[in-house]
């Protein structure tokens, strides 16, 4: 039994579907085999902006071995419409014209069409036949000089809006909005200590290992078949729905295990390509990309510019913070600045701030979720100005964020007032920790070394739309069917919320994730809501099948039902000890008094999801000649609400952590002046391997979230936002250098001791 | 397209002949061609080894070498490694260390500590990082995946 008096929550089964996996029976959507299968590609744009004067793809249509070519001019067009998609509204218009170019490209690798051939290698081929007529307009990539005047225009008619209203100007920054709370001014006039400072953060990928893929059947009866990874199946169905201008009722999506997603796997780009090819030749045709498609043609995480300024008074009380926020939305609007504002001081009680946020187009990819979109970004300049402030004052960092952190009743600036968070414990326990405690041995090699420490903090997403459906087997086993897609474990960790509230064993449970067609709609694997959200409605599927069950043994044993009890995973009948059986013993016999035992249960709850807050800390060794920084030691802390599986939530505190080791110290999307990416290869976007580092350590703090029955918060985002910071101020504790321009790769580490002296 | 070549493996304990083109990569044939989809394509240029298996008791990224390549070769691939009733001890520790999350890596990650044990049965963690560098997981931060190779060391 683990802690909290639990059976199954907390203990660490193997997960359902492991052995499929670890022997790679596992079918992944790139796996996928249809008989008549056709295999396809896209022709991609080599020009960061042009407009399309003309494409002609009679040569690629008569060779052999292609069976048909499709561009934008195959898909409806559709007007302007606003859709929510997970974890962001998308313009459907904007979503069409990114699967296939109409008009104009914005980026080099916009999509522009797309070939069925019998094998992929004939359609790579028929893709240099296709000859596209571009007249190539001037670009801008980065994110101040798009916001200038006279700089390039991405959308000719887009105006931008400011404090929620448009205005007649015409220019890339597509949104301007504010959040302000008491009196910025008068905070900063009554510090004694403020700090203002710059940031520039690059473009970088989610980098999941398995590319994007779709395999698509559309019948002769009108109803089309998709099967893909995808982190939301229905999401998948409204988009195509939207962007083919058909019935969802037309529309299946099946979805097969998906190889990492983290936020950008949720927008389509090959699914209604290969629909129109499917419709097109009359045979399923599956398309896959190649790792370089996935860099240029699908959205990474924007670039971004902030400007942070924080005050504080002597005695080490925060007066004012104000923020001004550039992010790159990419070719469309729509980049995660307004999550990254909502995350930006979120740590932090200050009564006066000042938030500005700016939504800019730029010439590339359009940019995408990825693991608490927006929050990274605006963590590395606050929590860098917090490591400064703190020096300024004389106090510990951790000291000074335990005594200025946000607690149930603090009000974030962009509105909404915290509940019962675990702020204040995460950093607590990260003060604690025996890695803070334990002093930094020198370096004996000649590099220095360096202590960090960061906080971060992500919404998880109210948990949302979720459904299950459940049948008892005669063996007292129950198949489960869900709609959200396992990412990471989560129909270990949805199965689990189940078996504790029935009383059985996490085994006896078998989870299935199901197509469109065989569940109610399930909202996407996204915003750390699954286990959250999936797992309220799996704690209900348990209520309705205890409701059920005592019914039928009302039946059984000619019993009223509300004179039967279920504690401890039994049923009994209050006034005769002889009347009693566990779940199995009456699973066995309920479908005599009845028929099966099933239920569906749809939750969408209203209460909050929780709010994650991490603190991280760090240990470095900075080599001063090479720029090059070895991480020595590393501990995530983490308030988790309730840990279902401890393993998942400890591998969702180490994989974000990485991620976000490797956005602090070497990713990045390098642009020629071009504007084109030079570094599209696994090669050169240089993600960790094992040898950059060593063990992720891991603290786990339970603060219950008290709007879900068994107290989960979501785990999966938060850990990914303080390693920029933490790294950066560990950085400057070895070198007295600081760095505020992402990544901090040798060449910038270098340069930055060489000019300051480091 | 040129003229199809006939090729004769084995693969995982079985003669296996296949015809493919020059231009096939042999993680081509074993997906498209033989059903051996365990090995997985993350990058089908040498970089993320979700593509491994052993070629003649050598670890190779399966995209970089061409199906013509394999003749007369002996190939194990993930689906020879063990199965749900036998699993291999790393299967198993990777199961029990919760050593995957989307998984995608997973078949390259368990040829590749196939490998290394098969030559190395005793490795340390330096060792063990060293030689799983070719492997590419975005999912777990290789915690539970070096400490699930750790563990199925023999003596461990
Ligand atoms: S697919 Fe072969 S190494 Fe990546
Ligand atoms: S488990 Fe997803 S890439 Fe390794």
């Amino acid at each position: 039994m683990s802690q909290n008096g639990h059976k199954v929550i907390g203990t660490r089964p193997i997960r359902h579907d492991g052995v499929d996996k670890v022997t790679g029976r596992a079918i992944y959507g790139a796996d996928i085999q249809l008989t008549g299968l056709l295999h396809g590609t896209v022709k991609r744009s080599p020009h960061p902006h042009a407009r399309i004067k003309n494409i002609d793809t009679s040569r690629a249509e008569a060779h052999p071995g292609v069976r048909a070519v499709v561009t934008a001019h195959d898909l409806p067009q559709i007007a302007d419409k606003l859709a929510d998609l997970g974890e962001a509204i998308v313009n459907l218009r904007d979503a069409s014209n990114n699967v296939l170019a109409y008009g104009k490209v914005l980026y080099k690798g916009h999509a522009v069409a797309g070939v069925a051939a019998i094998n992929l290698h004939v359609a790579q081929e028929a893709v240099e036949l296709i000859d596209v007529e571009y007249e190539v307009l001037p670009h801008v990539t980065g994110v101040l000089e798009a916001m200038e005047d006279g700089a390039p225009i991405l959308h000719e008619d887009m105006k931008t809006t400011s404090m929620g209203e448009e205005t007649d100007k015409v220019s890339n920054i597509a949104n301007h909005f504010q959040h302000k709370m008491g009196e910025p001014d008068d905070g900063f006039a009554e510090a004694d200590v403020v700090i203002e400072r710059e940031f520039t953060t690059q473009t970088v990928h989610q980098g999941y290992i398995e590319t994007h893929n779709a395999t698509a059947l559309w019948n002769e009866e009108g109803q089309l078949t998709i099967w893909t990874s995808t982190q939301g199946a229905f999401s998948v169905r409204d988009q195509m729905a939207e962007i083919l201008q058909m019935p969802v009722s037309k529309v299946k999506i099946v979805p097969l295990e998906i190889g990492g997603g983290f936020g950008g796997k949720i927008s389509v780009y090959l699914d209604p390509v290969a629909a129109l090819l499917s419709k097109k030749t009359g045979h399923p045709v599956k398309m896959t990309m190649t790792r370089d498609e996935v860099f240029e043609g699908t959205g990474p995480t924007p670039g971004s510019y902030l400007k942070v300024k924080m005050g504080a008074t002597s005695d080490g009380r925060l007066t004012a913070a104000t923020a001004y926020m550039a992010y790159e939305a990419g070719a469309y609007p729509g980049s995660p600045v307004g999550a990254g504002a909502g995350c930006i001081f979120t740590p932090y009680d200050i009564p006066n701030v000042q938030i500005d946020g700016y939504d800019v187009c730029v010439n590339k990819p359009k940019t995408n979720a990825y693991r608490a979109p927006g929050a990274t970004n605006a963590a590395y300049a606050t929590e860098t100005v917090v490591d400064e402030i703190s020096e300024k004052l004389g106090v510990d960092p951790l000291e000074f964020r335990v005594k200025n952190g946000a607690k149930e009743g603090t009000r974030r600036a962009d509105g909404p007032v915290h509940p019962r968070i675990g702020c204040i414990e995460t950093t607590e326990a990260a003060l604690n920790s025996e890695h803070y405690r334990s002093s930094l041995a020198k370096s004996a090699n000649g590099k220095v070394r360096g202590r960090g420490v960061a906080s971060g903090y992500w919404f998880n997403f109210n948990g949302g739309r979720s459904a299950i459906s459940v049948s008892i087997n005669p063996d007292g086993t129950i198949n489960m069917l869900e709609g959200s897609t396992d990412i990471g474990g989560s129909r270990a960790s949805i199965a689990m919320q189940l078996a504790e509230t029935i009383g059985l064993e996490a085994t006896d449970i078998k989870p299935y994730v199901v197509d469109t067609d065989s569940i109610g709609y399930t909202d996407v694997t996204g915003g750390s809501r699954t286990t959250f959200g999936t797992g309220y409605a799996a704690h209900a599927t348990g209520q309705a099948l205890i409701r059920e069950m005592k019914e039928r043994a009302s039946k059984l044993w000619d019993v009223p039902a509300d004179a039967i009890d279920f504690e401890d995973g039994v049923f009994s009948y209050r006034d005769d000890a002889e009347k009693r059986g566990s779940f199995k013993e009456m699973a066995s016999q309920a479908g005599d008094a009845g028929g099966p035992v099933v239920a569906q249960v749809s939750t969408n709850p209203d209460g909050s999801g929780g709010g994650a807050f991490a603190t991280h800390v760090v240990d470095v060794e900075v080599d001063r000649e090479t720029g090059k920084v070895d991480i020595l030691r590393y501990t995530a802390v983490q308030d988790a609400g309730t840990a279902i599986h401890p393993s998942y939530v400890e591998g969702q505190m180490q994989g974000g952590v990485v991620q976000g080791i490797g956005w602090g110290l070497n990713e990045e999307y390098i642009y020629n002046d071009d504007g084109s990416m030079t570094n599209a290869s696994f090669l050169d976007y240089r993600m960790p391997t094992t040898l950059d580092l060593p063990m992720i350590e891991t603290i786990i703090v339970e603060v219950p979230n008290e709007s879900h029955p068994y107290g989960v918060r979501g785990v999966g985002e938060v850990p990914i936002v303080p390693p920029p910071a933490a790294l950066a101020n560990a950085i400057y504790d070895a070198t007295g250098v600081r760095l505020r321009d992402l990544p901090m790769s040798p060449p910038r580490v270098q340069k930055a001791l060489a000019e300051n002296g480091g | 397209m040129s003229k199809k070549v006939h090729v004769q493996t084995t693969i995982n304990g079985e003669a296996v002949d296949f015809l493919c083109e020059p231009r096939n990569s042999l993680l081509e044939v074993l997906r498209d061609d033989l059903d051996h989809t365990g090995a997985k394509e993350g990058c089908n240029n040498g970089n993320c080894g979700a593509c491994n298996v052993i070629m003649d008791g050598r670890l190779v990224n399966s995209c970089c070498v061409l199906g013509v390549e394999a003749d007369g070769c002996e190939i194990t691939t993930i689906e020879g490694i063990g199965s749900a009733a036998n699993l291999h001890p790393l299967q198993q520790k990777f199961l029990e260390h919760a050593a995957l999350q989307c998984g995608i890596c997973t078949p390259g990650f368990i040829v590749s500590a196939k490998a290394l044990l098969d030559e190395n049965p005793n490795p340390t963690e330096d060792e063990v990082r060293y030689w799983l560098a070719g492997n590419l997981c975005r999912c777990t931060g290789y915690d539970k995946i070096v400490r699930a190779v750790l563990d199925a060391r023999n003596g461990a």
